[in-house]
């Protein structure tokens, strides 16, 4: 039984080469590379040791007198608070409808609700800038049947963010859902039977039993929707074309403007940095109060 | 006394039932608007009263797309790529599982923390970065510049050594004690053994890299070199503001997936729930 330890170095190293080789160029390099080229100041293309000016911390100090990025950042805590909680809760109710159902309608049920996740952003851009067209869109007819006046949504500040988290609450339920329906068939159904037994009514039950033991699942997914939700840009790209770019700056579409419509790398990558530091300081608390959530249960 | 509050309860039961169904059908009418819309005449789409089917179907604007625009090419560009990331991140992700699940060697440590590291790291703050590096090497415009900084899968790898780590020991002990070699080993029992979970990992990754947007999107500059999910909202001289025709590009868009989805539905739902970290 006694394996050769270096030869088991050996092919360990050679399994792991391919891989160590992309992750060291694609990965390691560009993350240092971040942090160098934001102390710099150089434009995206053809910058190197040779064109840039080291500017020390210049790119970071300029970052909170700097009105775009004001208002990306809280465009973007605005975002995550209109899809984070608000799509927890919503996938948790289709999920709770879901797990009442039971063979093929099950199936088909879930499958509606599942479907737009499945989608390119750029289809589900499609189909919502079709639906809620200001002339022509299906939505609103239901705007004239309810009395409300017909907006053009996505070319109005104040109903920008509220439609592009519907849209994407829509979009990426799906994910939540599924997490949900694992963690409501891990509830064992003796449970259930001896809460009938106590004659506890529906909402006795869910408040005393589903809910505190789908807190962990309930946690995770808050977690992930959160983070998810921190590094949003796709969609908010997709639905200001045409609108106003600038009122609806997300942090990673500020990165894009400042890199490759200003054509300045360093103080682009400064605001790489700081969305960095915030995703990676939010992923550590949230494992944190999540492996808490876990010892509780 | 008893039996009136079942039957209440039941009631109760089958209103939630029925809304459950009701509120699918209306969550998945988007869609379902999208796809129909795509089959009307352009003067038909803006009609001021709903159409639930069209009066006269056509299928011009699938045509158009296909014949005049570059929609052709932005397919194969997104088959090639998506095959491209799901090949290589499957393959090189299910080589570091089986080391880290069952070899021993210096440095096994730094690497798991390295891959635990970049599940964290947001690759979206690293486009300028990724976009110099590909810039320099010359790739643009190319699929594996399009490719290669998708290739950031950490979930596979940790996938893969959960479930390497549960193959019962003696298959393992059998086999060295035939003196067979680890490659022997991987092929011949971890491999086959984990079939289901290599499906249903490169389905999802495969959906996963022809949905994806912003790389795609910064790394290619020229009409013919585009993704089609980057492609249909980038030329819109092509389709200017015919809604219907818009529409049946992006019916073409999501249809692939969409049919992946369909066909291996359990296998996604699988790979979707392993990769939140829960055990389906």
């Amino acid at each position: 039984m006694i394996r050769n330890a270096r030869k088991d170095t050996l092919i360990a190293y050679v399994l792991i080469a391919p891989f160590v080789a992309i992750y060291g160029l694609i990965f390691v390099y560009p993350t240092i590379d971040m942090f160098i080229l934001s102390f710099k100041d150089a434009p995206l293309i053809a910058f190197g040791p040779q064109t840039a000016e080291w500017t020390g911390l210049d790119n970071y100090t300029r970052l909170p007198d700097d009105r775009r990025f004001g208002t990306a950042f809280w465009n973007t805590a605005y975002f995550v608070l209109l899809s984070v909680v608000p799509g927890t809760l919503v996938a948790l109710a289709i999920a709770l409808g879901i797990t009442r159902l039971s063979g093929r309608l099950q199936s088909l049920v879930l499958a509606l609700f599942f479907l737009p996740y499945i989608l390119p952003v750029s289809v589900v851009y499609r189909i919502w800038d079709w639906t809620l067209n200001f002339q022509f869109g299906i939505a609103m007819h239901l705007f004239d049947t309810l009395g409300i006046d017909r907006v053009p949504i996505f070319k109005t500040s104040t109903w920008f963010m509220p439609a592009v988290a519907f849209v994407t609450i829509w979009w990426t339920c799906g994910f939540s859902i599924l997490l949900f329906l694992a963690g409501l068939r891990a509830i064992p159904a003796e449970i259930y039977e001896a809460a009938e037994l106590d004659n506890a009514n529906r909402w006795t039950v869910f408040r005393k039993l589903t809910w505190p033991l789908l807190w962990p699942v309930t946690a995770l997914v808050l977690t992930i929707q959160l983070i998810l939700q921190l590094k949003i840009f796709d969609q908010v790209y997709l639905f200001s074309v045409g609108g106003r770019p600038n009122d609806n700056l997300v942090m990673v579409y500020y990165i894009y403007q400042r890199a490759f419509q200003n054509d300045d790398g360093g103080r682009a990558a400064a605001i790489a940095v700081v969305l960095f530091m915030i995703v990676i300081i939010v992923s550590v608390l949230n494992f944190q109060l999540l492996r808490l959530a876990e010892r509780k249960t | 006394m008893n039996l009136a509050r079942t039957r209440r309860v039941n009631i109760a039961g089958a209103i939630i039932t029925v809304i459950t169904v009701i509120a699918a059908i209306i969550w998945a009418f988007p869609i379902y608007w999208g796809i129909v819309s795509s089959f009307k005449l352009e003067d038909e789409v803006v009609r001021p009263y709903i159409e639930l089917w069209p009066e006269h179907p056509t299928l011009r604007h699938y045509w158009f797309a296909l014949t005049q625009t570059q929609i052709g090419s932005w397919y194969v560009n997104s088959v090639a790529t998506a095959l491209g990331v799901t090949v290589l991140t499957v393959s090189t992700s299910l080589l570091v599982g089986y080391a880290i699940s069952q070899l021993r060697f210096p440095g096994r440590r730094v690497l798991w923390w390295l891959i635990l590291a970049s599940f964290m790291v947001p690759t979206q703050v690293l486009i300028i970065n990724h976009f110099v590096l590909i810039a320099n090497m010359g790739l643009l415009n190319t699929w594996a510049g399009i490719i290669l900084p998708q290739l950031i899968h950490p979930v596979v790898i940790i996938v893969y050594k959960q479930f390497f780590d549960q193959v019962p020991k003696e298959f393992r002990e059998a086999a060295v004690m035939d003196n067979a070699s680890e490659l022997r080993i991987l092929s011949k029992v971890y491999i086959p053994m984990n079939w289901g979970v290599t499906t249903a990992l490169s389905i999802v990754t495969f959906i996963w890299a022809w949905n994806a947007f912003l790389w795609p999107f910064l790394a290619v500059t020229r009409t013919e070199m585009m993704t089609i999910t980057v492609g249909i909202t980038q030329v819109s001289d092509a389709f200017g503001v015919y809604y219907a025709r818009q529409l049946a590009s992006a019916v073409l868009a999501g249809f692939p997936v969409a049919l992946a989805y369909l066909l291996f539905q359990r296998r996604v739902t699988q790979a979707i729930t392993l990769s939140a970290g829960i055990k389906g």
